[in-house]
């Protein structure tokens, strides 16, 4: 069949990804609403999400393609204590393509070796999300022209953010510089930091959140959890601590972009929303583009 | 041969897995499946080793191991070796080595990964040889030596 599964970003190569791209570029501009005819994705959200699976879902209806799913396990066979593998090989025979969202880490890995038709990744527990990562690339590649030599500034949970350890993985080839924000007990894990010295990527750690924006080329901010901390006063300390304020806005450069893998709590202050150089909502447009992209490449519908 | 090897008799012809540290004896025993063995079997255990403090040995008659078979026990007795034995002389001698991927063996330290909630096996790739650790081909993470447990 030939037919590839996506379930981690590092599935595909630095090629691939750079076609992924250029597809879902041309998905923008010239959509194909007949792509899918006669096709039927299946959408298995074991765990909620609704944008994801309303992304998915209208990337699968602008191509024509038909969608099946559920999304709330309770009221699926999940419940009465069928096993993962079988209910992955019994939705094969109802459908062409298989995305899944699970709260357990190498669920989908798991399925893609079971199912009889593709999987698509649409997040395992904290593990992987490759199509936020895709859509994170397409969005910086839009904005900025290039992917090569950008300067992008991670801000806020940079310990616990699947979306920014992916994305840094990915980036690496292109000659990016990081510089990542963070509470101290929220740094980037170490394994990551050992990666990018593996690939000599340059990478800078602060602890404020300052003036130092107006080197950004992208500035992609991720929510600070009340969760991840033992200690409330801690956490009330320091959620404030990195919020982003129109006001912070103003040395930035023209072309610089606020990205957000969302939902947005408070990390970005509601003023930023008028700012041209608010992207998010954008973002998220492009998750489309990005994921009509990665299933009709899966499919073997484009190269 | 050293002198505590003679505390466990000779075999004729079969296998003789040395150099397995004390504590790791019986699941050697259990990935070996030797407790299902129809051949005659000899352990001898807490000997005194050089290398490992304490050390076990196995003699196994008439049996021999493919080396996909014996590398299984690599996790727990990564310094273990093998004297092929026939007509009681030695013959051959072979060590253990840790395979690329682990399969079935080991246990996945992450309690949300896909392998501790489906009957399924685990599946690592080796990260690292000394010491050793594992990388799930699933969820991804590494589960280093103390937590390894054996299924």
């Amino acid at each position: 069949m030939g037919k590839k599964s996506l379930i981690s970003i590092t599935d595909f190569s630095t090629e691939e990804i750079v076609r992924i791209l250029e597809i879902a570029s041309r998905f923008e501009t010239s959509p194909e609403p007949q792509l899918l005819n006669g096709k039927v994705v299946a959408t298995l959200f074991f765990e909620p999400s609704t944008r994801t699976r309303l992304s998915f879902e209208s990337a699968i209806n602008r191509m024509g393609g038909r969608v099946i799913g559920f999304s709330d396990p309770n009221i699926s066979s999940v419940s009465k204590g069928e096993t993962l593998k079988d209910t992955i090989r019994i939705v094969s025979n109802y459908c062409d393509l298989i995305v899944m969202r699970h709260p357990l880490e190498g669920s989908s890995r798991y399925a893609s070796e079971v199912a009889t038709v593709p999987v698509i990744n649409a997040g395992d527990g904290a593990n992987q999300h490759p199509t936020q990562t895709l859509l994170d690339m397409y969005s910086i590649k839009k904005t900025q022209g290039r992917l090569d030599n950008i300067n992008i500034f991670m801000v806020g949970d940079l310990k616990y953010g699947r979306t920014v350890h992916s994305l840094v993985q990915a980036m690496s080839p292109f000659n990016p510089t990081f510089h990542f924000i963070s509470h101290p007990k929220l740094r980037m894990p170490q394994e990551y930091l050992d990666f990018l010295d593996a690939k000599k990527v340059k990478y800078f750690e602060h602890e404020q959140f300052t003036d130092i924006i107006s080197e950004a080329d992208i500035i992609y901010m991720t929510r600070v959890q009340r969760e991840r901390f033992q200690d409330l006063m801690e956490y009330e300390k320091t959620k404030d601590l990195y919020i982003l304020h129109n006001s912070m806005l103003d040395n930035t450069k023209p072309t610089m972009k606020i990205l957000h893998p969302l939902p947005r709590v408070n990390e970005i202050s509601q003023d930023v929303d008028p700012n041209p150089k608010a992207y998010y909502f954008q973002q998220a447009l492009n998750g489309v583009f990005a994921r009509q992209a990665v299933i009709s490449y899966v499919l073997g519908l484009k190269q | 041969m050293d002198k505590s090897e003679l505390k466990v008799t000779a075999i004729e012809n079969g296998t003789v897995i040395d150099h397995i540290p004390a504590n790791a004896l019986f699941k050697v025993v259990k990935i070996l499946n030797l407790e299902k063995e129809h051949n005659q079997v000899t352990f001898g255990t807490n000997l005194d080793s050089k290398k490992l403090g304490k050390k076990a040995i196995i003699k196994i008659s008439d049996r021999f191991f493919e080396d996909s078979e014996i590398n299984k026990i690599a996790l727990l007795a990564p310094n273990a070796n093998l004297n092929i034995i026939k007509g009681y002389q030695v013959t051959e001698k072979r060590s253990v080595e840790l395979p690329e991927v682990i399969k079935g063996i080991c246990k996945c330290m992450n309690p949300k990964c896909i392998t501790n909630a489906e009957p399924m096996f685990t599946k690592f790739t080796v990260v690292s040889k000394e010491p050793p650790a594992l990388k799930c081909a699933y969820c991804g993470k590494i589960t280093t030596q103390e937590h390894f447990e054996i299924i």
